[in-house]
């Protein structure tokens, strides 16, 4: 067992779990954070995708004892006093979601571009977005939906 | 109240799955839960000789293990093929049984044999290596074409073969073709694809032994399909003890329409057991045991006149159904594919001959477009080469052949009712710089890159009801949809549909509908579906048929509500019912100018006190209550057409295929939210493309899926593509009052031609789907070589 502390969302938690225990595990199954999906077992789907000390990473390919002592957030910690986020914002003005699986961690990657790049350009965008897979939305609405984000952050 | 058909509202749903508040299976969680995992097959075909759990069962955690002996003691009923298709001469469909957990063979790899139910995921999962099954390898199946001449695999189905189908007739096929100028020819592979919603399936049932009821939470498009199923085929608990709930699903694309073995398995176990059962798929697991999409190979004729009329049509297919027949699996390949092959056009003659065979890999179902991709690949890519043979262009030899005159009787079955096909392809060409083409291609020359066009002009089938024309057909169930619209007393309202939201934004267009119906504001209107102890029995979502047939229940469920609002706004306003007029939620009186808002309507219907001078504001033998319920069958199916232009650039160096321009202009008849609409088409287009350029199933031929993961199996990503260009043409549909057509498959039936016929375009040679950069790249060369040797 290890002993996990960590700022999960702005809140200070301890909790001790079995030494294999993935991140994605312990936010969804022990925080009950499930806005945090899991689509695939191979690391190439990217519904997983949160923050660690403020870099985007993929949830289920880092044990939760990777990230002992860090700061994380997940798409649950971005909406600050019932307002979203430019980034949320932005999918919903654009229908940048249709079933709305692989978005939180779309969302999460995206933010973390802009925070590298301010002024990204569709390709650069398509670029960064092409660990996170969607099937429903055909990518056009998101990268609008970055853009649009941008603009306003 | 301005109109809210026809505007870009942004979904109500958004907010919840944006700010991780979203519910899926995976995240529903009961007390004292167990956790299934499956022991599947690692053999393609293969006799159980033994199970042996002994070992298993003393491992931690583990709290049963149930197998095929045990399904066949609870006489649990096996899975079921929906549609029973008769062969040309007559006779049955010849299906498998398809227990639930394999008794005595199992026949993919990934088949279902046993299942662990333990205190927790990684319990369950250890004790599953435990579990002994001895295995006699038998030879398996794999290869489409050759299935009918391969080893039987089921002892009662010759040749492997389902069925032998036809549709259409033969003489007079012949006879179009002795008068033909010339005949061209085409053989194709629709290449098999997996699905990849990207939730993966799951299943959470609960037993309660007080009430004797299972709640079974699952990724369903059709929740009420699965309860009936559950019920009544595999006789797991009466209807009335079992409910369905589908909360947010996570995509669907057709692999979720109908129950799986898992949740017919974890319903039993967890009655069985009394303890909740969970089973969450992990990612291989949705690679081997959803049902996988297309697999035909194809061979069709065109007769043409010089003039590029056509005269007549020939296709005759193997389908590859893969292992059991599926609940739509023996539909796709027929009823989806056959009439629609003929394409948009006027065909004097045609047929389909389909033979559908069992072969050792999953099963094969419906996957977006189901049919009418294979069909609309078929007669567009034979159509492009009649104009390369014929040395037309492919935009004017479309243009001569289609019907411009509505209804349209289409040769094999459908009455169309509306459309302009020459009014989306001109817009298309138009939109698409058809004629700036050549000078494109030049500067793509100059960059050492070969540039190719690609048309598609499609139309397809869709809207899928009307009951007694699919149950003629074969269907086992009627295809109808049900709304009820219910007043709740303070005036605001909750919708429930049969059908069920997966991405499509029901919530928000189905709630525009019914605001402008009611003249409620949208934020006061709650869409419910996915939950068969709510609302009306109703048949899911899947066919592009939620919007038009679904859709127009709620209309009709609305137009009850307003006769009954009429009927009571007459007594409070004491007036006549004929001189009460309702418009943007009011009932009016012309005469004397009074009025009540539907929200006091509601309420007094609720609370029939004294209103003033009326005692009782319902009128004799009116009961109290504001609630209507509408079941809408529709006469005719609804037909979505249009015209896709794709331009690709191709590296003859490395075979590097680039889609750089596309264009797709659709008349999905009247649009009630364009921003959803669009979202749905590039949806589609992108699926399409991912099965013309990257994506495709592989089985070794020992039936091992070597493409079984995403390392694997090539999905489409974000930089795969150009920006697409999107405009629609509009003929309203005639058979529904909202004059919608459906939207949801038309990117993915019209992309993987157009995409084809620019490949070939560029690369001048005949090639298959997928067209990855190494066939590309061998095709290029070879074209180098032979230029080489002719000069």
């Amino acid at each position: 067992m290890k002993k996990i502390s960590a700022e999960v969302n702005g809140k200070k938690i301890t909790k001790e779990v079995p030494d294999h225990t993935l991140l994605s595990v312990f936010l969804r199954d022990i925080l009950n954070l499930t806005g945090t999906h899991v689509g695939c077992d191979t690391s190439q789907c990217g519904a997983c995708v949160v923050h660690v000390d403020g870099k985007s990473i993929k949830s289920c390919t880092a044990f939760a004892a990777d990230v002992n002592g860090s700061r994380i957030t997940t798409i649950e910690g971005i909406t600050k006093n019932g307002k979203m986020h430019p980034m949320q914002e932005a999918f919903k003005k654009l229908h940048g979601l249709q079933c709305g699986f692989c978005t939180p961690g779309m969302v999460m990657s995206a933010i973390d571009l802009l925070q590298n790049n301010k002024k990204p350009s569709d390709v650069e965008i398509r670029e960064w977005l092409e660990g996170n897979i969607c099937r429903c939305t055909g990518y056009q609405n998101i990268v609008a939906a970055v853009k649009e984000a941008a603009s306003k952050m | 109240m301005a109109s809210l058909v026809g505007s870009r509202v942004e979904r109500k749903e958004d907010k919840k799955l944006l700010t991780g508040r979203g519910k899926y299976t995976a995240d529903v969680n009961f007390v004292n839960q167990t956790f299934a995992y499956f022991v599947r097959s690692p053999h393609a075909r293969a006799q159980i000789k033994k199970v042996d759990t002994t070992k298993a069962m003393k491992a931690p955690g583990v709290v049963s293990i149930l197998t095929g002996a045990d399904i066949a003691n609870d006489k649990i009923g096996g899975l079921i093929a929906g549609w029973r298709i008769k062969s040309e001469d007559g006779s049955d469909m010849k299906v498998p049984a398809h227990p639930p957990l394999a008794n005595d063979i199992v026949n993919y790899v990934g088949d279902h044999v046993a299942v662990v139910i333990a205190d927790s995921l990684d319990e369950a999962r250890n004790a599953a290596e435990l579990v002994k099954v001895d295995y006699k390898i038998l030879k398996a199946v794999v290869d489409t074409k050759s299935a009918m001449g391969s080893d039987q695999i089921y002892k009662d189905i010759p040749k492997n073969l389902c069925f032998d189908w036809l549709l259409g007739d033969r003489a007079k096929v012949k006879e179009a073709f002795e008068k033909a100028d010339k005949i061209i020819k085409i053989d194709l592979i629709n290449n098999r694809v997996i699905p990849n919603a990207m939730e993966p399936r799951a299943a959470n049932a609960d037993y309660n032994p007080s009430t004797e009821e299972i709640t079974l939470y699952t990724t369903s498009q059709n929740p009420h399909l699965a309860r009936i199923i559950i019920s009544a085929f595999n006789g797991v608990a009466p209807e009335n003890k079992l409910r369905v709930i589908a909360p947010d699903v996570g995509g669907g694309f057709g692999s979720k329409i109908y129950p799986y073995a898992e949740e017919v398995v974890c319903s039993w176990a967890a009655k069985k057991i009394e303890r909740p059962v969970k089973w969450v798929a992990d990612r291989t697991e949705s690679f081997l045991s959803d049902c996988h999409g297309r697999d035909h190979v194809t061979h069709a004729e065109l007769a043409v006149k010089n003039d590029g009329t056509f005269l007549g049509f020939k296709n005759e297919t193997i389908a590859n159904i893969g292992a059991y027949a599926s609940v739509f699996g023996t539909v796709t390949p027929t009823y989806l594919f056959g009439p629609c092959a003929t394409g948009v056009y006027k065909m004097p003659a045609a047929y389909t001959n389909v033979k559908a065979v069992f072969t050792n890999t999953a099963p094969v179902d419906a996957y977006r477009g189901a049919g009418r991709p294979e069909a609309t690949y078929t007669i567009e890519t034979l159509v492009e080469k009649a104009a390369r043979e014929l040395g037309m262009d492919p935009a004017e030899i479309r243009m001569k052949n289609f019907p411009t005159q509505f209804p349209f009787q289409q040769t094999l079955v459908h009455s169309v009712d509306s459309g302009d096909y020459v009014a989306s392809l001109n817009k298309a060409m138009e939109v698409a710089d058809y004629k700036g083409f050549e000078k494109r291609k030049r500067e793509s020359a100059n960059k050492g890159k070969l540039r190719g066009i690609g048309l598609c002009s499609y139309f397809e089938a869709c809207g899928i009801a009307p009951s007694p024309v699919v149950m003629m057909l074969g269907c086992g169930i009627g295809l109808w949809e049900s709304a009820e619209v219910r007043f709740n007393p303070t005036g605001n309202v909750t919708v429930f549909t049969g059908s069920h939201s997966h991405g499509q934004g029901h919530d928000t267009t189905f709630a525009q509908i019914a605001a402008d119906q009611l003249g409620v504001p949208i934020e006061n209107i709650e869409i419910s579906h996915g939950d068969t102890d709510k609302g009306p029995f109703g048949y899911g979502t899947y066919g592009s048929r939620s919007l038009t047939v679904g859709g127009t229940a709620i209309v009709k469920a609305c137009d009850k509500i307003i006769a009954k609002g009429k009927r009571v706004a007459a007594k409070m306003l004491e007036a006549s019912v004929d001189d009460v007029e309702f418009s943007n939620g009011e009932f009016v009186v012309a005469k004397s100018n009074k009025k009540k808002t539907i929200g006091e309507i509601a309420f007094a219907c609720y609370l029939p006190g004294t209103y003033g001078e009326v005692k009782s504001p319902l009128p004799e033998g009116e009961e109290p209550g504001l609630k209507e319920t509408s079941f809408f069958d529709p006469a005719n199916f609804s037909f979505p057409a249009g015209s896709h232009i794709c331009e690709v650039e191709v590296d003859p160096d490395t075979g590097e295929t680039k889609v750089v321009k596309y264009t797709a202009i659709d008349d999905f008849g009247t649009i009630i939210n364009p921003l959803v609409v669009e979202g749905q088409v590039h949806g589609g287009i992108v699926q399409g493309i991912g099965q013309a350029l990257y994506e495709n199933c592989h089985y070794d031929e020992t039936g091992q899926l070597v493409t079984a993961s995403y390392m694997d199996y090539t999905m489409p990503r974000a930089d795969n593509f150009p920006e697409f260009e999107l405009g629609f043409t509009c003929t309203p549909a005639t058979s529904n009052p909202l004059g919608t057509k459906g939207c949801g498959e038309a990117g993915a039936i019209a992309s993987p031609p157009a995409v084809m016929n620019a490949v070939m375009n560029a690369i001048g040679t005949e090639i298959s789907m997928p067209a990855t950069a190494e066939k590309v790249w061998k095709a290029c060369n070879q074209n180098k070589k032979k230029n080489s040797e002719a000069a």
